[in-house]
């Protein structure tokens, strides 16, 4: 059977890895072709990391870049944070592919609408 | 300042006197969002210059630009300004993109090229900034990654970060989308092209990084 190679990344292997083995793992994945789905998303620092490494990358007729789409992080208010004074940042699930096979129709706060393409 | 940190002495008046009134800011957001022309007219509205070039092809700023010392005055209070213009944050360039303007093929790969040098630029200017002013086409989606990663990147690093709704001059242009979307942080609908609701920009400018 030919398709897409979907690969669905648990919050457990995520959180067992570091910011640059993530990313490297994303791209890696991500120019093999696959789709990756990411169920607990990058913090923001890491987005960035994530976008200069793509752009050193990115080749004509090769690899022109990744879609990536995540809802937006959520403060983590709980009471005791409140108390302290503290306000965390909460990832959410994250689709990431490669730009030539992967695009979003529609994003919403909750919904992410995405095409793949062979 | 570790013994007057021991001593527990609160110098928190001392602060407010010599209130920072000089911030670096970034004006950032995806291509084609109008960084460039607003910067242009805070530029020229307050020093006469201008900033870099305006083009309908995406990419057209491909290198940092930054502006020292615009004094931005409004409602009595004033905030001088480092005014950096950044290339367009982008997950993706493809040179295919800028053939359909008309460029030829290695016209297209070199812009693709600095582009993407452009694009790490913009990164690597988020840590040597006090805020930024995030421009968002008002008559596009405003959920997309680079403004997710923005937005993201400031509320972790708890800078100040204003959003100009730019193009609000076009008819399906609508602000109240963004606002719905990120409703945590100010945001005010202008044209920068047109200069409708700049007035209110320099207020909240003033207000935000003053």
């Amino acid at each position: 059977m030919k398709g897409i190679q979907l690969d669905l990344i648990s919050e457990d292997k995520l959180d067992a890895m570091t910011s640059m083995e993530k990313v490297r793992l994303i791209l890696d994945e991500v120019r093999n072709g696959k789709i990756l789905i990411l169920e607990k998303g990058l913090t923001p620092n890491e987005q960035t990391k994530l976008i200069e490494l793509t752009m050193t990358e990115i080749a004509p007729d090769e690899f022109s870049g990744i879609e990536i789409e995540s809802y937006p992080v959520k403060q983590n208010d709980n009471l005791l944070n409140k108390l302290l004074g503290k306000t965390t940042l909460k990832t959410r699930l994250t689709v990431i592919g490669p730009a030539a096979q992967l695009k979003t129709i529609k994003k919403s706060r909750d919904l992410i609408s995405a095409l793949v393409s062979p | 300042m570790g013994i007057i940190k021991r001593l527990g002495i609160n110098f928190s008046w001392l602060k407010r006197i010599f209130k920072k009134k000089r911030a670096r800011i970034g004006i950032y957001g995806p291509p084609n969002a109008g960084k460039t022309t607003l910067a242009n007219r805070i530029v020229r509205d307050w020093t006469g210059d201008a900033m870099g070039s305006v083009s309908q092809i995406p990419h057209e700023t491909r290198r940092a630009r930054r502006r020292e010392g615009v004094t931005i005055e409004s409602n009595g209070s004033s905030v001088t300004l480092d005014i950096v213009d950044t290339p367009g944050l982008a997950t993706k360039i493809d040179f295919h993109d800028f053939m359909v303007f008309g460029l030829s093929e290695e016209e297209s790969k070199r812009r693709a090229k600095e582009a993407t040098e452009g694009v790490i630029e913009a990164v690597k200017w988020l840590d040597d900034l006090d805020g930024v002013i995030l421009v968002m086409d008002a008559t596009e989606d405003p959920y997309t990654q680079v403004n997710v990663t923005v937005i993201g990147n400031m509320e972790a690093r708890k800078l100040p970060l204003l959003i100009a709704a730019n193009k609000i001059d076009l008819p399906n242009s609508s602000p109240s989308r963004i606002h719905s979307a990120f409703p945590q942080h100010p945001i005010v609908p202008i044209s920068a092209l047109e200069g409708q609701n700049i007035e209110l920009l320099y207020q909240e400018i003033a207000e935000h990084f003053g």
